[in-house]
């Protein structure tokens, strides 16, 4: 990677990796391993369900804090800090800056999910149960889970291209929250019968990121099959959204004052 | 036909104040200004003056109210000019994970230099700011003096043609300042334009070609050091002490200031004789005389107690 | 707004995120597709027991359960338009709402109805539809419309009239209860069922009801009574007929004839009856209207 935002990336990255983000998988493997004694004691036929659904809800949660909590700082810090003042009397326009930035945290989040991964897959080996093709929705619910920590973390940037790091991560809540209760508001509208109230319903559902679209953590649990469709759709939504985002940050961002 | 390195046409800067943001404060007022190229510039006013808010506007960390600027004549909009500047930011910090070395090497990947050129350069540069030793120490171990010698080395590592300096001396010791008017001068003899911004004005007057001196966002004046500040010598300061059992002169004390033992008087230039004679007759042991020279502040009051038209001295710059 | 900003970027993305959102929201509408379908799995597993939801409301219980009262409102309409819906998640669903807020009374009610309902309109589980309702009227003593619901769920779908009348009894002793209640007990203590009985019983169902699919189920039961109402008159017209003739009639027009009808009475979808060989009144074929199971099983116990 040589190019602008490359080079902020592997740069964002590597803060990451040296202010001992990654320290979290500790946490994560605790989980797993308890979970895996824990489920091995009882055995009462659900291993696979307990383990596949406890790992990639924690798969996620720890994502989300650290796309949420992360995201918020990436660009705020740099301004705080005045570190940006020497950056960006380089020859980097603000926006391949802001990229940068974004795809930094996008791989800290990958590879943190690619060690969580791992340690469900050994979580799942110890618990004695032979590897099957179903597993494939469980790497296919880890990728969705990706993608929904590449929106958040978008939102997250966005929202701190104007915000302070507090309101951001409330910001970031409200709008993760309010996604994965999307359908509902859409719902809620249909039961009116009142058509102004449907009509807005769904404008707000259809402008909401749905981050329900995303979670097949239940899917996985069942061993059930995601359709494939999905797959493309769901990546297609994920980089339209980021892109709609990231354009918006930089419209944001590239007009700013730094104090 | 040659361009200047620097070309500032009205730019304007105004702050909103207050908790509603409603009022605007102007830190920059209309700032018409041209450098030359191989001038060493230096940019002079009292602290508040309005440097650092014109440094930061040429590197478009902020955006004017009005005027625009150009450098190496190009708009200061378009970044690829900035691969021919470099930037030493006010009180710099840099990321705390990364060592100097890395540091050098993170910004001069945007210079798209290769691996290896990339590597000497950075190891002449440390070398070149007495870095060398601390070279692979993560920078939240470093001082505000070794934050400040990364800070010039990160703007000049990349051989830019304009060097934009925000009081580079600040935070350094003498040996440091030393160094750094070496770099500075340096610059110069490899052809390189050089915009420093002091409050200090000695470093003014040993290095620049040419000052602007900045008061309250207006600009008072632009010319060769001398021209801006005579070297008048306003006076004379004698320390002294008293020996064992001898009184010293009685006016002579009302006038000092007394600190412990000692005494500090401040004489006009042709007292200075009549004086050093009372202090002989009564034996007085005097520990220092020097004269002493206007302060930039105390240039900076007269100024502004005085209208405009009165600096006959002053080149001012208005189109 | 100053006029040397960069004004690239905006203009980039006032003309992109439009777009993007339009494109955003095409592929949403197909996305949503798949995930609807995928939607009913997981309610199911993920969510089956009240005991962990409430946990994991934080104190929010009764917001979730609002959010569950939604869904299992919505999880019955996209059902019913399905041919044999067989709401096996109703139970879950109104069981974890109920448990978030065990004062939702209506919810109780839903249950009443569409969990007793045989498939096709509701789970066919009666047993899990007393349940609640039981659970409903010891979570709420203040509420007598529940024990109206205990009962007509003991006489329409169980036939247990004991069970019925202690029902209304109980229910007739709370505070402010309307009359009807004690009526109701009267009634079940004959230890029969008729039609006018459950006529009043789905009328108050109908007018009490919160929801329109309660309604529509009220009137299309009603519907069917009233029809199995003329059946009963038209059949012992019939007999009358044959007592006179010596035949049984072959259509209503020979029973007007005959001056036993003034007129050719219509079922309540406009469809005028026919007469089978047997001199029985039936519906017209195409007629909509459909009489419940529950009046036509054992005509013996409807006597007029």
């Amino acid at each position: 990677m040589s190019s602008l935002p490359g080079i902020v990336a592997i740069n964002t990255f590597r803060e990451a990796v040296r202010d001992r983000v990654l320290y979290n998988l500790i946490f994560f493997a605790l989980i797993m391993i308890g979970a895996a004694i824990i489920v091995g004691q009882i055995s009462i036929g659900i291993e696979r369900q307990v383990i596949v659904n406890l790992g990639l809800s924690a798969i996620s949660i720890i994502g989300l804090i650290m796309a949420i909590f992360i995201g918020v700082g990436l660009v705020y810090k740099e301004i705080e800090k005045r570190t940006l003042y020497s950056l960006l009397s380089k020859p980097l326009p603000r926006w391949e800056f802001l990229t940068g930035k974004y795809v930094g945290l996008l791989i800290t989040l990958t590879v943190n999910t690619f060690f969580m991964t791992l340690g469900l897959a050994a979580a799942l080996f110890y618990v004695g149960r032979p590897f099957v093709r179903s597993d494939v929705s469980i790497l296919v619910a880890i990728y969705f889970i990706l993608l929904e920590l590449a929106l958040v973390t978008a939102f997250a940037l966005f929202f701190s291209c104007f915000s302070s790091p507090m309101l951001s991560t409330l910001f970031t809540l409200g709008i993760y929250v309010a996604g994965v209760f999307a359908p509902d508001i859409r719902n809620l509208g249909d039961l009116t019968h009142n058509s102004a109230i449907q009509s807005g319903a769904r404008a707000i559902y259809y402008v909401l990121p749905n981050f329900h679209n995303f979670n097949s953590i239940a899917l996985a649990a069942h061993g059930d099959a995601i359709p494939l469709a999905l797959l493309w759709q769901n990546t297609l939504y994920a980089l339209l959204y980021v892109v709609l985002l990231l354009l918006a940050s930089s419209a944001v961002f590239s007009r700013r004052n730094l104090k | 036909m040659s361009t200047a390195a620097i070309e500032i046409v009205g730019l304007t800067k105004d702050y909103p104040v207050g908790f509603w943001r409603k009022r605007m404060r102007r830190s920059l007022d209309s700032l018409n200004l041209q450098v030359e190229e191989g001038e060493i510039f230096g940019f002079l006013g009292p602290n508040g003056a309005g440097k650092t808010t014109t440094l930061k506007l040429l590197m478009r960390l902020i955006f004017p109210t009005a005027g625009t600027a150009r450098i190496l004549g190009r708009s200061i909009g378009d970044t690829r000019m900035h691969r021919d500047i470099g930037y030493l930011p006010e009180q710099p910090y840099f990321y705390d994970h990364l060592t100097a070395r890395e540091l050098l090497d993170y910004y001069t990947r945007f210079s798209g230099y290769p691996a290896a050129e990339r590597r000497d350069r950075i190891a002449r540069m440390l070398e070149r700011v007495g870095l060398s030793s601390a070279a692979d120490v993560q920078l939240r171990k470093f001082s505000k003096g070794m934050l400040q010698r990364v800070g010039i080395a990160q703007a000049i590592v990349h051989d830019p043609k304009v060097v934009f300096l925000d009081e580079p001396m600040s935070g350094l010791d003498p040996i440091g300042r030393r160094e750094v008017r070496d770099i500075i001068l340096d610059l110069k003899q490899q052809g390189r334009t050089v915009f420093f911004s002091t409050h200090i004005l000695s470093d003014a007057e040993m290095l620049c070609d040419r000052v602007a001196v900045l008061h309250l966002g207006q600009l008072r004046g632009v010319g060769a050091p001398g021209e801006i500040v005579s070297i008048e010598v306003h006076g004379v300061e004698i320390l002294f002490e008293s020996r064992e059992g001898r009184p010293l002169p009685l006016d002579l004390i009302q006038r000092a200031t007394r600190t412990g033992q000692r005494y500090r008087i401040e004489v006009p230039e042709a007292e200075l004789y009549p004086t050093l004679g009372q202090l002989r007759d009564c034996d007085a042991r005097i520990l220092s005389v020097s004269t002493v020279r206007p302060t930039l502040e105390d240039y900076f009051f007269r100024l502004v107690d005085r209208p405009k038209e009165a600096h006959a001295a002053v080149e001012v710059n208005v189109p | 707004m100053s006029s040397t900003r960069p004004t690239r970027a905006l203009w980039l993305a006032l003309i992109g995120v439009p777009l993007l959102f339009v494109l955003i929201v095409v592929l949403q509408k197909r996305i949503e597709g798949h995930v609807d379908a995928g939607q009913q799995n997981r309610d199911a597993l993920m969510l089956r027991s009240p005991s962990a939801v409430k946990a994991m409301s934080l104190g929010y219980d009764s917001l979730l359960a609002d959010i569950y009262w939604t869904r299992t409102v919505q999880y019955y309409g996209q059902h019913i338009s399905r041919e044999g819906g067989h709401f096996d998640l109703l139970w879950p669903l109104l069981d974890i709402t109920t448990s978030l807020d065990p004062k939702l009374i209506t919810a109780y009610r839903f249950g009443a109805i569409f969990l007793a309902e045989p498939n096709g309109f509701g789970a066919g589980r009666t047993d899990l539809a007393v349940n609640l309702v039981k659970r409903g009227i010891v979570a709420n003593p203040d509420s007598w419309i529940l024990d109206y619901d205990l009962g007509f769920l003991y006489y329409w779908h169980l036939r247990d009239y004991k069970q019925a009348a202690a029902a209304y009894l109980a229910g007739s002793r709370v505070p402010h209860a309307p009359r009807e209640l004690a009526i109701m007990a009267a009634r079940m203590e004959q230890k029969s069922g008729s039609i006018d009985t459950s006529r009043i019983l789905w009328s108050q169902i109908y007018d009490s009801a919160s929801n329109q699919a309660t309604r529509d189920l009220a009137l299309k039961t009603l519907k069917g009574l009233k029809a199995k109402d003329d059946e009963i008159h038209l059949d012992a017209l019939a007999e009358e007929y044959k007592t006179r003739f010596r035949h049984y009639p072959s259509s209503i027009d020979e029973m007007r004839a005959a001056g036993l009808l003034n007129g050719i009475p219509i079922d309540p979808a406009g469809y005028p009856y026919v007469i089978g060989t047997d001199g029985k009144s039936n519906l017209d074929p195409r007629s909509t209207v459909v009489i419940p199971p529950e009046a036509q099983s054992s005509p013996a116990e409807f006597p007029h």
